[in-house]
């Protein structure tokens, strides 16, 4: 096979992962919708607050009791087209490596694909524990607003990487950013849905829509795990960078704004894994600096490589 | 500042009390609570800040005063606030040294705490399980003893720390959990004063040399050097070396045009002073280790070889002239001086490694190799105001005080007769150099070291559980055995429901009463 088919079978695979996304999004949306509608009724509202730790359950009641309802086949096939799309964002990704003959990350392209096969992943990993389709809007969102400015603003065609970055750190130090940022844009979209969840149950009007999310507790506690995993990781991830910049530029932290905003965001995360060990910063405080981790993150990927000079603005975005 | 809930670290805030030694209480328990922890920690990242968004002299003194001279009301007040300098500003410094300050007030007495809880037993069994959040009960035929016997040895063997009281057992475990907290916080002040430490006795320079020229490790070699306050510049490792090839290697592809894809430094290189001579080879991320020290290669550039004959007849310069690049097509600048020329001469250069001229950009370089040099030199004569005792860029010609002779164009072995006889400048060949980064940072393992139990200290504070199980064996009335199993985490996220099911399913075992 030709390299430039390769690129074309990559491009061909990330865009048919993008219309799976979209077909995942509405059915999500539907789901979503429909589930909304279902935990109104009465009986099931007493199941699904009975047992909390186990909303499968609750999910198999209402099967039981309506037949397979319209909501939970939604989510089903929702959550079968996400599978598909992740595969096949990740052969786009493999392609593009094999095409370019490296780690498919080494520009802002490379990386924007790469972080929403993080998103997804994280989505998939954790939806094998627990039923999360809840989730899966927010997420299939996220996912097709990065791919598609990947493919329309950030798309490069792929080539050789700079000396700076032909480096075993690029596949440890990047990866582990690309995982970490799939796990805080997780946490960020439930963080947000406990915001929403928790207003509604604090006026105490937990109807529509909204109910069909989890308890806020349940929500408070997955953002958290999932946060408690992404930390460690970034400190690792900082960790190697600060490796490769004392192997690569001779000082191991020198302020560049890409460690600045690194060390910001950990420093964000640190005061979440905090807050909420702290009586009056749980719930929704740390909900919120979630979020605020969650921008500085933003910022030190978009900002940073765009708008300012800095060490890791390289290969043309 | 910790991440367990187990221990109340907020104490609420009562009115400072009078008197100098209680308002100093005061203060430290307000700064060793989690509340100004937190909020130090906020204050730290948004403190960060302004030297991401503004040019730092650390980095980039040269857009530093563009800036300020671009900005001249609020350039000198920024300046004179530390603006320019954040990671060395005094506010920056008050910042993480108060929370460094926060952190040993607050690991100290849990260290403590945390001793004494290691060095006993859990504490006896609360009198009312069925109020724990997980909690069995069943009926037993066996004696109260047996039960708690085998509760006892079932929670030994599978590594819990076990207490035994009258009609109860009690059972501990996740002592690491709060280790890995400790150890965590312990070791970031570890890492800061590693940190501190490279920095009073670490050094770095930067030097240019040009293919065929050396370096030799002293000071004066340096066309930059800076060093910790307890460095002694005598004492740089004695190594030298001279640059015999710099090879690079540039895209010719339509992607990235023009990118970098190789640059590598081939060195002769003299480890000590007097040692036989070696071959050595430093590349981008693959810098040369001599004795504590570390040669990096962070640039290069082109050094058009100029000769400058006066209008005497001598030759007054003939080799490389280290013009700096200014884009990434490698369009470069440069200087000649020629003190001892008659007349002195000073010659500015515009080098192009691709030479192209159009009516927007003017002359401009292409493409990054020299596949068509050409240099625009512009010659002047007069005083080079060399002994005025100012000290000069020799980046950079101050033609106050001098006449211009003329421009010129040269492509390889062109040669020019300055106007008026003063002489002649042939563009004799081409030549690279590489600039160099020579740094000796002695706080960089300790810092690599302190990283590492920091992350280790990390996962272990997050993912170990510390969890107490329970069991009360009592008889009822009846000679059956009210056997009671309860749970209660000490960290956030424990799963107990499953710890409990262990200890249940392991005393109904073999005793057909399940």
């Amino acid at each position: 096979m030709t390299s430039a088919s390769l690129a074309e079978w990559s491009n061909l695979a990330v865009y048919s992962s993008m219309l799976i996304l979209i077909a995942a999004l509405i059915a999500f949306a539907v789901s979503f919708a429909a589930r909304g509608q279902r935990v109104m009724t009465p009986e099931l509202v007493s199941v699904g607050a009975g047992s909390p730790t186990s909303e499968g359950a609750a999910g198999s009641h209402g099967a039981s009791a309506t037949g397979l309802a319209p909501g939970r086949r939604a989510g089903n096939i929702a959550m079968a087209l996400t599978w598909l799309a992740t595969g096949l964002l990740l052969m786009g990704l493999v392609l593009r490596g094999l095409w370019a003959d490296r780690v498919p990350w080494g520009n802002m392209y490379e990386f924007s694909l790469a972080w929403t096969f993080g998103i997804l992943a994280v989505f998939l990993v954790v939806s094998l524990r627990r039923d999360i389709r809840w989730l899966g809007l927010p997420v299939t969102f996220l996912a097709l607003l990065s791919l598609g400015l990947a493919v329309t603003v950030l798309y490069t065609e792929a080539a050789q990487l700079v000396p700076a970055l032909k480096s075993w750190w690029l596949v440890i130090h990047v990866a582990s950013a690309i995982i970490c940022g799939g796990a805080f844009t997780v946490a960020a979209a439930i963080s947000s849905l406990y915001l929403w969840r928790d207003r509604a149950e604090r006026k105490g009007r937990v109807t529509g829509i909204v109910a069909s999310l989890p308890d806020a507790a349940r929500l408070d506690t997955l953002a958290y795990r999932i946060l408690a995993f992404a930390f460690p990781l970034w400190t690792f991830a900082v960790i190697s960078g600060a490796i490769w910049a004392e192997n690569a530029w001779g000082r191991y932290w020198g302020w560049d704004p890409k460690e600045t905003w690194a060390f910001i965001t950990w420093v964000i995360y640190a005061g979440y894994l905090h807050a909420r060990a702290t009586a009056g910063w749980r719930g929704r405080r740390a909900a919120y600096i979630s979020l605020v981790g969650f921008v500085a993150f933003l910022i030190n990927y978009f900002g940073v490589n765009i708008f300012v000079n800095s060490l890791h603005s390289y290969a043309g975005l | 500042m910790t991440t367990t809930t187990d221990l109340p670290s907020t104490q609420p805030a009562a009115p400072p009390p009078l008197g100098g030694v209680g308002f100093a209480r005061w203060c430290w328990r307000q700064l060793t609570s989690m509340r100004i922890a937190l909020i130090l920690l906020f204050l730290l990242a948004i403190a960060a800040i302004p030297g991401s968004v503004l040019p730092q002299r650390g980095t980039d003194p040269i857009r530093v005063n563009e800036w300020i001279e671009g900005n001249p009301t609020w350039g000198p007040v920024l300046d004179r606030l530390g603006f320019f300098d954040v990671y060395a500003a005094p506010w920056f410094a008050a910042v993480y040294l108060l929370l460094f300050v926060s952190v040993i007030g607050c690991v100290l007495p849990r260290t403590r705490l945390h001793w004494r809880a290691l060095r006993s037993q859990p504490p006896a069994a609360p009198r009312r399980l069925e109020r724990m959040p997980e909690h069995r009960t069943w009926e037993s035929t066996s004696s109260p003893d047996a039960v708690l016997d085998r509760a006892y040895e079932d929670l030994k063997s599978r590594r819990w720390r076990v207490a035994r009281g009258d009609g109860w057992v009690s059972a501990e475990k996740g002592y690491w959990r709060e280790t890995g907290n400790l150890l965590f916080h312990a070791a970031l002040i570890a890492l800061l004063i590693a940190v501190g430490y490279g920095a009073l006795f670490g050094w770095r320079g930067n030097v240019i040399v040009r293919e065929g020229s050396g370096f030799s490790d002293t000071l004066t070699q340096y066309d930059a050097w800076g060093g910790g306050r307890l460095v002694d510049p005598a004492s740089l490792p004695p190594f030298a070396f001279t640059l015999e090839d710099f090879r690079v290697d540039f895209e010719r592809g339509e992607a990235q045009r023009g990118a970098p894809r190789l640059f590598e430094a081939d060195l002769t290189l003299w480890p000590t002073p007097g040692a036989p001579a070696e071959p050595a080879v430093v590349r981008v991320n693959e810098p040369l280790s001599i004795d504590g020290a570390k040669v990096f290669l962070v640039g290069h550039g082109y050094a058009p070889v100029l000769r400058l004959t006066d209008a005497l007849g001598r030759v007054v310069h003939d080799e490389g002239v280290v013009f700096l690049p200014q884009d990434g097509n490698l369009t470069s600048t440069g200087v000649l001086k020629a003190p001892d020329a008659t007349p002195s001469i000073g010659i500015e250069g515009l080098f192009l490694p691709t030479a192209a001229v159009d009516d927007v950009r003017g002359p401009h370089s292409t493409f990054p190799e020299a596949d068509d040099p050409a240099v625009f030199l512009s010659a002047w004569a007069g005083d080079l105001g060399l002994d005025s005792g100012v000290p000069q860029s020799i980046y950079a010609l101050d033609t106050e005080g001098m006449t211009q002779l003329g421009i010129e164009a040269l492509r390889p072995g062109d040669s020019w007769a300055l106007p008026g006889g003063n002489g002649t400048v042939e563009f004799v060949g081409l030549i690279r150099w590489a600039s160099f980064q020579i740094a000796h940072d002695p706080g960089k393992e300790p810092a690599l070291i302190a990283s590492i139990v920091a992350l280790a200290g990390l996962m272990m504070s997050l993912f170990i559980q510390r969890r107490r199980v329970w069991v009360r064996a009592a008889e009822s009335g009846s000679g059956v055995t009210v056997v009671t199993v309860a749970g209660l985490a000490r960290s956030d996220e424990a799963d107990l429901a499953p710890e409990v099911d262990a200890v249940v399913d392991a005393l109904k075992e073999g005793k057909g009463t399940a």
